[in-house]
């Protein structure tokens, strides 16, 4: 359709639950009404990291007020497993300890209290084992999860050997909680045959229905999963979900009561896993500019105790290892450990973001030795012409946008003058310095596990001519019902208003893939156009019938089809079809065309496009204590043609921040026995609104769209803006080597006290 | 004097009495729990997030105060003689939007829509300030709630908005109120098992001689813990916050008393008119929420070597008194602090007054906050100092840290060495302080940066005393800190 014909696609509605949300109206699993009789359920944790379980003794637990039952291993009647490929994370453990926190039992109250108060008050006797907790400890003791494996091209011992000029250096990357607002929440009903309803606050649908029905040891028809809105996910709700839905669910079976089942915010954040830390080595070569010739990069992931998504994450950090630029000759080395810790998982980015700050860090490191502008050796670094656009996996970078973007955002944000004026007041001040860094990003759009490229959409048109509208794609925030809903809606030329949205649930659409790498758009919204136009096309030919026209004469626009010079309400139309028997309902599906991944060489076409951004940050810290203000951002973004400005600026400016708090205040710490000692947002402290950058410019980016051919030529925008906070660590970086005037060991996240002990490291006492 | 054994409050336009409630039982789970109100959310259970946000308002003396507070650590009891106000209240007539949700559809402030009503709760509350905020205030205004999806920007868009068109009064509750409002003793359970509200001192010190195993509280924002993340249980709650003596604010030329319950933000006033580094300290202390219900007199009395106000207050000098049915004593702060988790108060003792004697002519002060992030942050290491300058040389120093030791503490060693020198020779001795502290070592910080820290914060404020030195010393400068 072209543009000109659009009248919901690129409006910059409103979320469709804006008015719900700000009411309080809106309800989320924990709001929903209680059904008589129901049970709730809370884990009992593992009080060490590793080791095995010697001896539980219950009694206390059970003995307690309003416990009704117990749910111990033994009681799982099918398969003890809710991981998401490999099997290895037990619902409930069968003994062995993996990580400090994971649930032994679970206990069922009559109330939340009661099953929280009971569920501390296990006795359990432990043979402790030796823990990996640090990279280190796991690394030097060849400690994985998944094989080590390797990506690149070209013979990188000798151009490093060759090149003009050669630096080492390593980079520690911190973790993230997802921290979503609403913690992990499931409730379970039990029907008639064993059936299962289960509400579960998930990004993936399908698998908690799986995970559900294999582990009662029930066919999948027998579990329905719904959730018409999650209070965040992030990626922390996509294969983490699941072991909190089994355990109602086995509960509900155990007693023949619904179950509820909502980790404590503390709980949530010990039990669940986070975006994967990191350690970056790279030995680097490059000529005089800066221009890298080769490069040896290592990434070394630490996964936790199980593999969960581990092997796509750790792949996609080192797809993006290369972010916006050229690397001739690069050999990318990639590690997943295994640590005794909670198992870490999705989030926002999925190991892309640890790849880029990579790469990043390094152009930092060249410039600094360099001793040029940093953006210099960026710009001489970009992806280009022919000869300079294939990646360290062979794909063409058939649409890059980097060069002009940040061209325009260099402009816009001004960068040069502020660059001078930078040096002015750091030549002034001694005691507070600035930084400022423009940083790019490109993101790789698909799923790099090519069979997930797949989503279905269900459409039914209602005699009213009201749309009833499903798909498998979950709404946690990002805008993505609403957005799919006016996708619909231009279908058939009506009202948004005129499209309900209802909750996905696997009943009605099935085997779908999670929401997530960005896709929810791209493929649903692709879907859903399939499933709409499908019924449109029906009703086209039947109104040409109508009208004794050509089906191609019929139009559907402003709530009327148009045939010629005949009007017809979409109402009426649609009355008369039903009439005369045309079916008005039809699913869609939709697979993304072209991409391929050859595991064996590491190789292929993972993406289908390329999503681009750019941020200029500028920061200015305190030298007598680390501390630190974010001045200015500047942001550029390309989400092609965009399907709805406003929710897309939403997820530019919220996923900028979440990007900012990840390099910057978000701190995990483990302590040696491998308990994590933020566990709450007391001690773990994601930005506050103070925390926003004074003057935060965000702009869409004016291009001709999606190369690729997307839904309406847009492009997904989940994910990559959270690479844009990249340029505040950056920023950080340069105040630090404006400070010293050397590269500072400084590690991420950069904490206040990471830059006053990086300041220290190059010498630069107040 | 009357006594009443059932709590009444104002909520949704219908009186509620309620008699039969666990001492500890939460606002969020009144709203939850018993009334099926699910607008109100719960995100932490431990009043740093916000999603549980509500508006109270609550006649203190005179003033009818409208207060954002967290739902989820607030004990239902202190809801007395007050109105509830949440997410739900504010539609209008005719379902049209209050302007702060009218302001947040219009900006886009909500996505996943978790935070949303503790958000406009919050905003609801700053309308009562009957005047346009600018972006700083709502800043602060929100430093208590945090949200995930939209990095703030649109929610600060539609709070200038907002409070640029609302005209709210909490002023109009005043007759609703003054329906429940009573001087009575409210004593609700029974002997092992209560939640007391007395309302003058003495029926307060009577109570507490009568029951030394009950937990005092004000504003529970450590008592509210200790129930939803510790399962202390806590059957016998005595709330401060209904006693008139203990909520007085008094101001002389030379000092300053501020009675055991007063809030932060009831003492921000006057308390931060002292000096611009305490107003801004105070602004900092938690959040908005946490500042309408916590007490300075709380963040003395329990112990705690990481609490803002010690170091503060102990570096002006100040004092507390101490009281129970025995009869009163008043003691110099710093001696209150024994060691890590033992003070000098006795069970049946009440924190009354804290006894603040403000700034002489010769005198220089200066405090900071050193954490993680700026706001809503529990300090890793906390300054006040308070210096004695004549002609050039500091004739005496009081220089109070938290975070450097078990208790809150001066640095006595480095007080001497800083004795009689100029503010130039000064800068050169901060290193002494590695011989009064050996710092916590913690997940909020490490010992080694607490103590770097330490020293050259001392520095800093050296440095911004000399009179020769103007260069820029802050991220905020001073002037930039408005009361
Ligand atoms: C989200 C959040 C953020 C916070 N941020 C900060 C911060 O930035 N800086 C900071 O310093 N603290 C902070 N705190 C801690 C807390 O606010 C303070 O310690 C507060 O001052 C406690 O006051 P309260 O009235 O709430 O105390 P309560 O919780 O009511 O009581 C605390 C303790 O003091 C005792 N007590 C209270 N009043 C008296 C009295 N008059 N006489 C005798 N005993 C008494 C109680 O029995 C109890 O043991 C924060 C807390 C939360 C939840
Ligand atoms: S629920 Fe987080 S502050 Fe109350
Ligand atoms: S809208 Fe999701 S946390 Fe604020």
């Amino acid at each position: 359709m072209p543009d000109t014909q659009l009248r919901e696609v690129r409006q910059p509605k409103a979320h469709d639950s804006a008015i719900k949300q700000i009411t309080g109206e809106a309800r989320y699993i924990d709001d929903q009404r209680e059904p008589a009789g129901l049970l709730h359920c809370y884990p009992g944790k593992a009080s060490i990291a590793s080791g095995k379980v010697v001896a539980m003794d219950l009694s206390a637990v059970a003995a307690a007020p309003g416990v009704v039952s117990l749910i111990k291993v033994a009681d799982i009647p099918g398969k003890n497993d809710c991981s998401p490929i490999f099997g290895d994370d037990p619902i409930i453990s069968e003994g062995q300890i993996t990580f400090h926190g994971q649930v032994i039992f679970a206990v069922l109250a009559e109330t939340r209290d009661q099953a929280r108060w009971a569920a501390q008050l296990a006795k359990v006797e432990y043979e402790e084992e030796k823990a990996f907790i640090s990279v280190e400890q796991a690394n030097s003791n060849d400690s994985t999860v998944l094989p080590d494996y390797q990506m690149g091209r070209g013979d990188v011992v000798v151009d490093l050997a060759k090149a003009s000029n050669r630096l080492q250096g390593h980079l520690e990357i911190g973790g993230q909680d997802h921290f979503y607002l609403e913690g992990h929440v499931s409730m379970v009903e039990p029907g008639e045959d064993g059936d299962m309803l289960v509400h579960c606050s998930t990004q993936h649908p399908t698998e908690a229905q799986h995970q559900v029905a294999d582990c009662l040891g029930v066919p999948h028809h027998a579990v329905e999963v719904r959730i018409r809105r999650m209070g965040g996910g992030f990626g922390g709700k996509e294969s983490q979900s699941g072991q909190w839905a089994c355990l109602a669910a086995i509960g509900a079976k155990m007693t023949g009561h619904p179950v509820k089942i909502r980790l404590d915010r503390d709980d949530d954040m010990i039990l669940t896993g986070k975006r994967h830390e990191f350690e970056a080595s790279y030995d680097v070569g490059f000529d005089n500019q800066g221009r890298i010739e080769a490069i040896d990069l290592t990434l070394l992931g630490r996964c936790g105790h199980s593999a969960d998504l581990s092997g796509a994450i750790c792949d996609r950090a080192m797809m993006h290892s290369d972010n916006a630029y050229f690397l001739p000759s690069v050999a990318i080395h990639s590690r997943r450990l295994r640590t005794h810790t909670v198992s870490n998982t999705a989030f926002r980015g999925f190991g892309g973001p640890q790849g880029v700050l990579s790469i990043e860090r390094v152009m930092d490191h060249i410039a600094s030795s360099l001793g040029i502008d940093a953006l210099e050796v960026r710009k001489v670094n970009l992806y280009g012409d022919e000869g300079r656009n294939t990646t360290p996996y062979e794909m063409e970078v058939f649409d890059n946008i980097a060069p002009e973007l940040i061209e325009q955002l260099e402009a816009s944000s001004n960068y040069q003058n502020r660059r001078a004026e930078v040096v002015e007041f750091n030549r002034k001040n001694k005691y507070l310095k600035k930084g400022l860094s423009l940083t790019p990003v490109k993101f790789g759009i698909s799923f790099t596990a090519t069979h997930m490229n797949q989503a279905g959409a269900l459409v039914h048109v209602y005699g009213d001519g009201s749309i009833g509208l499903n798909h498998g794609g979950t709404e946690m925030g990002q805008g993505l019902y609403v957005k799919v809903a006016q996708v619909v809606a231009d279908s058939f030329g009506i009202d948004l208003e005129r499209v309900k949205i209802t909750s996905t649930t696997t009943a009605k659409v099935p085997n779908t893939s999670p929401t997530a790498a960005s896709s929810g758009a791209d493929l649903n919204g692709m879907a859903a156009k399939i499933a709409a136009d499908e019924i449109r096309g029906r009703l086209a030919e039947f109104a040409a019938g109508l009208f004794q026209a050509s089906k191609d004469d019929v139009r559907f626009e402003n709530n009327e089809v148009v045939v010629g010079t005949e009007r017809l309400d979409f109402t009426d139309l649609v009355k008369k079809a039903i009439f005369a028997r045309v079916s008005l309902s039809s699913t869609g599906y939709y697979k993304t065309p072209e991409i391929q991944w050859d595991v064996a060489t590491g190789t292929g076409k993972p993406f289908f496009y390329f999503a681009y951004g750019a941020a200029v940050s500028e920061v200015t810290i305190d030298c007598f204590t680390g501390e630190y203000k974010v001045d200015r951002v500047d942001i550029l973004h390309d989400v092609g043609h965009s399907l709805n400005p406003a929710i897309d600026k939403g997820q530019i400016e919220g996923g900028f921040i979440q990007g900012m708090g990840w390099l910057t205040t978000e701190e995990l710490k483990w302590d040696d026995k491998g308990r994590l000692r933020t566990h709450a947002p007391s001690t773990y402290k994601i930005p506050t609104a103070t925390d926003t950058p004074d003057v935060f410019n965000v702009d869409l980016f004016k291009g001709d769209g999606n190369r690729a051919e997307t839904i309406y030529r847009s492009k997904a925008v989940g994910e990559p803006p959270l690479m844009l906070g990249i340029a505040v660590f950056s920023a950080l970086t340069n105040a630090v080597v404006n400070a010293t005037g050397r590269m500072p060991k400084l590690n991420a996240p950069a904490t206040p006290e990471a830059v006053l002990l990086a300041l220290r490291d190059g010498d630069y006492l107040v | 004097m009357t006594s009443r054994s059932a709590i009444r409050f104002w909520f949704r336009g219908e009186l509620q009495v309620i008699e039969d409630f666990q001492p500890t039982e939460t606002v969020l789970d009144f709203l939850r729990l018993r009334q099926s109100a699910c607008g109100t959310k719960e995100g932490c259970a431990e009043g740093d997030c916000g999603a549980c946000t509500v508006a109270v308002v609550r006649p203190v003396g005179e003033e009818l105060r409208i207060e954002a507070v967290n739902a989820c650590i607030q004990f239902l009891g202190t809801l007395d003689g007050s109105v509830l106000f949440t997410v739900e209240d504010l539609k209008m007539e005719g379902d049209e939007l209050h302007p702060v949700q009218a302001a947040m559809v219009k900006h886009h402030g909500s996505q996943c829509g978790f935070c949303t009503p503790g958000i406009v709760m919050s905003l609801f509350a700053q309308t009562h300030q009957n005047r346009p905020a600018d972006r700083a205030e709502l800043e602060d205004c929100l430093a208590g709630n945090l949200c995930r999806c939209t990095g703030y920007k649109p929610i600060l868009d539609a709070g200038i908005d907002a409070t640029a068109v609302a005209t709210d009064t909490a002023e109009i509750y005043r007759e609703t109120i003054s329906e429940i409002h009573d001087e009575g003793e409210l004593l609700a359970g029974d002997e092992g098992r209560f939640f007391a509200a007395p309302t003058c001192k003495s029926s307060l010190l009577k109570l507490v001689a009568e029951h030394p195993d009950a937990t005092l509280f004000s504003g529970a924002t450590d008592v509210g813990l200790w129930h939803t993340k510790l399962f202390r249980k806590l059957p016998k709650l005595i709330y401060l916050g209904r006693v008139k003596e203990l909520l007085a604010i008094d101001e002389s030329a030379h000092e300053l008393r501020l009675g055991g319950a007063v809030s932060y933000e009831r003492a921000r006033g006057a308390f931060g008119a002292l000096d611009s580094d305490i107003e801004e300290l105070i602004r900092r202390l938690g959040s908005t929420q946490v500042r309408n219900a916590g007490t300075i007199g709380g963040n003395i009395a329990n112990g705690s070597p990481i609490g803002d106000t010690p170091p503060i207050l102990i570096a002006l000098g100040a004092s507390i008194t101490l009281e129970s049915i025995r009869g009163a004593r008043t003691l110099p702060l710093e001696d209150f602090f024994i060691e890590y988790g033992k003070q000098d108060r006795a069970a049946d003792e009440v924190l009354t007054e804290i006894i603040v004697p403000k700034l002489s002519h010769s005198q220089r002060f200066r405090c900071f906050k050193l954490a993680k992030r700026y706001d809503q942050d529990i300090s890793s290491v906390m300054t006040g100092f308070c210096f004695t300058i004549e002609e050039g040389k500091i004739v005496e120093s009081k220089l109070a840290f938290g975070g450097m030791a078990g208790t809150p503490k001066r640095a006595t060693n480095t007080e001497a060495a800083l004795r009689g020198k100029t503010l130039e020779e000064a800068c050169s001795l901060v290193e002494n302080l590695s011989s009064d502290f050996v710092p916590m070592d913690d997940h909020r910080a490490s010992a080694d940066y607490r103590m770097i820290s330490a020293q050259n914060l001392l520095k800093k404020a050296l440095i911004e005393l000399s009179e020769e030195e103007k260069v820029a010393t802050r991220l905020k400068p001073r002037e930039a800190i408005h009361a």
